[in-house]
């Protein structure tokens, strides 16, 4: 458990930021600049000196202003990865990676493991000015692995990446979470990380916590400004049930809602799903002769209407699971759609995402 | 090296004297003027400007007067100077170890200035990124910020090296223009051209020391800009 109770007052801005998150799992810190992630990382970090600070990792206090206790950043044990990479221009790729693991006791991050996990064997002699921005942002997650951390924050890693280096890294990250349990903390305003790595979400605005909470229970509430946005959607964890090779469909589960999405030939286990809430249609009646594959009967549980843009999120409840669909307000009126009504939602197979692991 | 043909033996003197009396400045500056450097640009202290306006007085004050504050200081009856004297037995005043400190007085606001330039130029982000390492203050200071400042510690002794080639006043009030002991360059042509015909004596020591500084600065240049092509900036 990371525990984080922030209040600063800077010359023109103030922050009051609260939260816990679960150790291991990746929590999020999600908000537009300015709204106090950075901070939050550096106060993780032991690098902030704020007015009033607590911090605690797995029960270790690591600052309280109020109790002056204060663990300084070099004993801290936790892994940082900049923006900007921050290799040490005077050392080799070899000599930034060894920085960290000869200060560190020994871990379970082995040198030769990490060059591997990292794809940057090739890099060893060179010098940092000589790397892409990708390859950079690798080295600087390597050294920050080597140094054997209980945690691992990394600030904004891939927000100076064109859209080929992103991916290039992002699966380095999963794998990370995944196959090593890392805990993370991870700051980004991209809904696309979010999607892809959180357990936890925790949104920031103006200095403020928005709202903090699993996943899958945050992105589907629809009082969330970023339900607003248009990349808004549920994510799921989900069990691939079964492979139909003939229809070339895989049918996911998560209680009594099913799904089917096209052949993930080769996925078992849990998967994480993430449904676009555009791309959800709601109907009154199921139809036959329609392309949609999922028809899924359900329940509104919540209705919340955007006046401004005229478009509403309907919250649709199947079983214990939400999906969350995006329609407008004359669609609402029309379908009758209040909370208790039965409905059934109509997603389209192609516009699910699956994506590795449920962490 | 100069062959004899070109220079006279007192002449050649001068010129063995004035590089031995600059390269024991430098040594003796070095150490300190890293340490001031260190202090001023990474601490913040009470009394922190007046070290920095103390640091910087040669550069100000008529090199005469420091010259004379050195007698008060490191001469026989000075504070520091007279306990050296019956202590150790050590006299600075008049000799070359004195011409040496007072041309590292005058070059010491130099080589400060560079250094602390190059160690206020490390990214503050690289500091942190070592301490998150589990770098600790001396650490980080041996294996990152000295090795990032080694460019600016090099041309700070390069350029002291040849500012020291050219000192004149503190080292004539402080260790006389004595031949073969405290007679630099400088002080070796001013005591040419006050002979009947010594012109051609000053006008070769004169080139002796256009060269020396020239070479000293392209010096500088070339290491500058080498250490700096490594670190890619």
């Amino acid at each position: 458990m990371i525990t984080v109770a922030l209040r600063h007052d800077y010359p023109n801005a103030s922050l009051n930021i609260a939260f816990a998150a679960p150790t291991p799992g990746t929590t999020v810190l999600f908000g537009p600049s300015g709204s106090g992630k950075t901070s939050v990382i550096s106060a993780i970090a032991g690098l902030l000196r704020a007015d009033r600070l607590h911090v605690s990792l797995d029960e270790e206090v690591l600052t309280d202003t109020a109790h002056r206790v204060f663990v300084p950043p070099e004993r801290r044990r936790i892994g940082l990865v900049f923006q900007d990479g921050r290799l040490f221009p005077h050392l080799t790729v070899k000599g930034n990676l060894a920085y960290g693991w000869k200060r560190a006791p020994q871990g379970p991050f082995a040198f030769d493991d990490v060059l591997e996990l990292l794809g940057i064997e090739d890099l060893l002699q060179q010098r940092p000015h000589t790397l892409s921005g990708g390859q950079k942002q690798r080295v600087a997650i390597g050294r920050a692995l080597l140094s054997q951390p209980r945690l691992l924050l990394l600030d904004e890693p891939l927000a100076s990446l064109d859209r080929a280096r992103r991916q290039e890294i992002l699966p380095y990250l999963q794998r990370l979470k995944h196959r090593h349990n890392m805990p993370i903390v991870y700051v980004t305003h991209s809904m696309t990380e979010v999607t892809l790595l959180a357990d936890t979400l925790v949104m920031l605005q103006g200095g403020q916590v928005q709202v903090a909470g699993p996943l899958a229970e945050v992105s589907s509430n629809p009082a969330m400004p970023t339900a607003l946005r248009d990349d808004a959607g549920s994510v799921l964890r989900m069990r691939v049930v079964d492979h139909d090779p003939y229809a070339r469909l895989t049918r996911l589960q998560a209680g009594r809602l099913t799904l089917d999405v096209p052949l993930q030939a080769g996925r078992s286990g849990h998967v994480r799903v993430k449904v676009p809430a555009r791309e959800i249609i709601l109907a009154q009646a199921a139809m036959a002769a329609i392309s949609i594959n999922n028809t899924i009967p359900g329940r509104v549980r919540r209705v919340v209407e955007d006046v401004e843009r005229n478009i509403a999120l309907v919250e649709v409840l199947v079983g214990e699971e939400v999906l969350l669909a995006r329609v407008t307000r004359n669609a609402v009126a029309r379908l009758g759609l209040q909370t208790g009504a039965a409905v059934m939602a109509m997603v389209k197979s192609s516009s699910i995402e699956v994506m590795d692991g449920p962490a | 090296m100069l062959p004899d043909q070109y220079l006279s033996a007192d002449e050649w003197t001068a010129v063995m004297l004035t590089l031995q009396v600059a390269t024991r400045a430098v040594l003796m500056g070095l150490p300190f003027a890293v340490a001031i450097a260190l202090l001023l640009s990474r601490t913040r202290f009470p009394g922190r400007s007046l070290l920095d306006t103390l640091v910087h007085l040669p550069l100000v004050l008529p090199p005469v007067v420091v010259g004379w504050l050195l007698l008060l200081i490191f001469g026989l009856r000075g504070l520091i100077g007279g306990w050296l004297y019956s202590a150790l037995g050590v006299r600075l005043v008049f000799t070359t170890e004195g011409a040496a400190l007072a041309c590292a007085v005058m070059s010491f606001p130099l080589m400060v200035r560079t250094i602390r330039l190059s160690l206020d130029a490390i990214d503050p982000g690289l500091v942190q990124a070592a301490r998150s390492l589990g770098a600790g203050p001396l650490d980080r200071l041996m294996s990152l910020v000295l090795p990032l400042a080694l460019p600016g510690i090099l041309v700070g002794a390069i350029t002291a090296f040849v500012a020291c080639l050219g000192e004149f006043g503190a080292v004539i009030t402080f260790a006389a223009s004595i031949p073969g002991q405290t007679q630099t360059l400088p002080l070796a042509i001013y005591a040419a051209l006050q002979q009947p015909n010594g012109e051609n004596v000053a006008a070769r020591l004169s080139l002796v020391s256009l060269v020396l500084a020239t070479l000293g600065l392209l010096g500088s240049e070339w290491v500058n800009r080498i250490l700096r092509a490594r670190i890619g900036r």
